[in-house]
């Protein structure tokens, strides 16, 4: 809301949150204030189901470097997937 | 108000529901002094984080000091859950329109006035997005008597920042400001930079503007939260207290 930095998208999947495991609808990934980690902004993933109530949240916060190395890492596994459902080989 | 050790005080603090902008029944939290008065009011706006424990607690120790304060929850609207959910969500759908937040002031405002205990002055103040929102609520909806910004970032915006919600950059409205303001920020700030408070200071002193700003070395975003120790400054915040509450008795006192 300070950096209006936001993405959002919806997702398939399913997530553990405070109540136990719920169906994810959408995802925002924010550059904001945290909540939680000690840093004026950080790169905040809210795994949500927005019809599932409020509480339906998998919240993350992230230093800026890990959310590169993160970002790194879920391209990596989604190629070495794609590649695996196409030729049985990862 | 702090008084001697046999003088009696109390204070009331509890959540009401008030009609806010198009009439709209919001929650409310209001921490008032206990007595016959006359009473000075705040309307205090809550930071990012939501309607939370620090915002509630800065309106009782407003209302400590003597100020009857009207804290709305912003985020009425979007539902209910805990503070941290509710600000998530809001802030993955892009804050909340700055329309609707001028007209929830407004209401807070007008509620506060009315009241029999009122010395008829309002203020109104927020931290972090509450300091961008008091700029708005007080430069749109004029007729109070005082505000306070503390490090409201996003008060100048680019243009191509500007989004259907925040239609215009609040030190645009500069001119139409009809009360003093106290600005209280840190050098280190990114949401408000130094350049961006310079830009918002010599926009006051262009329209003719009453105003005093305070710039704290050594200090960032949010420097009076104990609760952040990487945010918080001691020093710094004790001293930027002294001056807001010197600021409202100046400007809202019997």
């Amino acid at each position: 809301m300070c950096t209006n930095i936001v993405e959002r998208t919806n997702v398939s999947g399913g997530g553990r949150g405070a109540q136990g495991w719920f169906t994810l609808a959408e995802v925002s990934v924010s550059y904001d204030h945290p909540f939680h980690v000690q840093l004026e902004h950080a790169l905040n993933i809210d795994f949500t189901n927005e019809s599932a109530g409020v509480g339906a949240r998998v919240a993350v916060e992230l230093t800026l470097e890990s959310a590169k190395e993160l970002a790194r890492a879920l391209k990596a596994a989604v190629d070495r997937a794609d590649q695996y459902e196409a030729t049985g080989y990862a | 108000m702090p008084g001697t050790t046999d003088q009696y005080e109390g204070m009331i603090a509890e959540t009401i529901r008030i009609p806010g902008h198009n009439g709209d029944r919001i929650h409310a939290y209001y921490a008032h002094p206990v007595g016959p008065g006359p009473f000075p009011s705040v309307v205090w706006l809550h930071h990012f984080p939501g309607w939370d424990e620090w915002s509630k607690e800065t309106a009782r120790k407003l209302a400590y000091h003597g100020y009857a304060t009207l804290a709305p929850d912003l985020y009425c609207r979007d539902g209910h859950g805990a503070p941290e959910d509710m600000a998530a969500r809001v802030r993955a759908n892009g804050g909340v329109p700055d329309a609707q937040v001028v007209g929830d002031a407004a209401a807070c405002r007008d509620f506060l006035r009315s009241q029999p205990n009122s010395n008829g002055k309002v203020g109104v103040t927020g931290t972090c997005s509450g300091g961008r929102h008091a700029v708005l609520a007080a430069s749109c909806a004029p007729g109070y008597n005082a505000l306070i910004d503390f490090w409201g970032g996003g008060v100048v915006v680019r243009p191509e920042d500007l989004t259907a919600m925040r239609p215009v950059a609040p030190v645009d409205y500069t001119k139409d400001l009809d009360c003093p303001i106290l600005g209280i920020f840190g050098n280190d700030d990114r949401a408000p930079t130094p350049e961006q408070v310079d830009i918002h200071e010599a926009e006051l002193k262009k329209h003719g503007k009453t105003y005093e700003f305070h710039r704290y070395d050594g200090a960032g975003h949010g420097f009076f939260y104990y609760d952040r120790p990487q945010a918080y400054r001691a020093e710094q915040a004790v001293d930027g207290w002294r001056k807001v509450l010197d600021f409202f008795q100046r400007n809202l006192g019997n």
